[in-house]
């Protein structure tokens, strides 16, 4: 695959745009999934997903071939879904009703920080009760949780992706494993 | 509450990490068999971690490919360009040469605004203009560069007007071929064609300047 990967770059290097197109289709799913896990938001995720294919396209003469395409691909969208985080303003507020969905409020629209009260928790679905935990926990614990449990990657790729030593991914999963256990409790 | 956390805790992460050694993993199962109270975390741990494999994967959502291509720059052949300058060296090198030698030959076309033309016998020189008189016969090529020509009489060869007009009288006569240089483009093929003709010499005649 890395063979495959590697020989479509160099034809978008050589200015074959359409190229990149397969590139995209291999990867979008996966890229899309995390930044979907990092950000809690289907419209943001797909936007910092394309926009993290576009600055690869951008940017591709810098990739190592060496290295793993798909490595370096995460790392351009966690570092997008980080800064995005971390500029979000609260520009909605979560109890205003989102128009035309009579009487819908933000809270049916995104899981995301912000405790909900343990009934409403436990009246959740498996698949929304994950997306809820994972928007409680820090970005720096989400970022290495989502990697390692939800892309299931080997701790030495995060190591790559974050630009962190493994020492600190590994200080990072702990956390966030204990963080995930307080907040769950006993299921 | 628990006496024995930290140790255990860390030995908890590394088995769930799936980098313990064998007898710290020892340790682990006993202390664990003999301690409830860490016997409930590793399982909370455990849990939570199953919990979140169980997610099922997103798929990306439909029209998400063609929603990227339509974002990218428009390619730009430019940008290919760049690329491959960045990549070859050489082909930079050789490509700034070419727009600077291509740069001298636009300049000096501008530059060179002199009078001249290919000598030959009975031509007749009035101001700027040259004139091949009725009744002679101009044997070879004639060149002329800012000034016109009248030709009355007969060439025998190629004529070239560089910068200038050409009248051809009603008995003119011209064997070869005939043409007229007024724009940079035409003048630098021109030039090109003139210098591969000096390096292999076909032509007889050389333009001279008055």
């Amino acid at each position: 695959m890395d063979e495959l990967v590697n020989k479509r770059i160099n034809e978008v290097i050589k200015g074959n745009q359409d190229a990149f197109e397969e590139i995209v289709t291999l990867f979008q799913h996966r890229l899309y999934h995390v930044c979907y896990r990092m950000l809690g938001n289907p419209q943001e995720a797909e936007d910092i997903a394309q926009e993290a294919f576009v600055r690869a396209y951008v940017n591709i003469h810098t990739f190592d071939q060496k290295r793993k395409f798909s490595t370096w691909l995460f790392r351009i969208a966690t570092n997008l879904c980080i800064d995005r985080i971390r500029k979000k303003k609260p520009d909605y507020y979560l109890d205003a009703t989102v128009p035309g969905t009579d009487g819908l409020n933000m809270y049916s629209q995104i899981a995301a920080s912000g405790d909900l009260p343990e009934e409403e928790v436990e009246r959740m679905e498996a698949q929304e009760r994950v997306q809820y935990e994972i928007g409680r926990l820090p970005e720096k614990y989400r970022t290495v949780i989502i990697l390692r449990y939800l892309e299931e990657l080997p701790l030495q790729d995060i190591s790559d992706i974050l630009e962190l030593p493994l020492g600190t991914v590994k200080t990072r999963v702990h956390r966030g494993r204990e963080a995930l256990r307080k907040q769950m409790g006993n299921m | 509450m628990n006496t024995c956390q930290e140790p255990v805790i860390q030995l908890m992460h590394a088995y769930l990490d799936g980098d313990i050694s064998r007898q710290d993993e020892q340790q682990l199962k006993e202390h664990l068999f003999a301690c409830q109270h860490c016997r409930e975390m590793m399982d909370e741990l455990k849990m939570s971690a199953l919990f979140l494999q169980g997610a099922a994967p997103l798929k990306a959502p439909d029209g998400f490919v063609s929603g990227v291509m339509a974002r990218l720059p428009k390619e730009k052949s430019q940008a290919g360009l760049q690329r491959q300058l960045r990549r070859h060296p050489l082909l930079a090198a050789a490509a700034l040469f070419f727009i600077l030698m291509s740069a001298t030959f636009f300049s000096s076309f501008g530059d060179n605004q002199q009078f001249s033309f290919t000598k030959q016998p009975n031509l007749v020189i009035e101001g700027e203009t040259v004139i091949v008189p009725a009744g002679e016969i101009v044997k070879g090529d004639l060149v002329v560069e800012n000034g016109n020509l009248r030709i009355e009489g007969e060439v025998d060869g190629n004529v070239t007007v560089i910068r200038g007009s050409k009248y051809m009288a009603s008995t003119a006569v011209v064997t070869g071929k005939s043409e007229e240089i007024d724009r940079a483009f035409d003048w630098l093929w021109y030039k090109i064609k003139t210098t591969v003709k000096d390096i292999f010499p076909a032509s007889k005649s050389e333009p001279v300047e008055e």
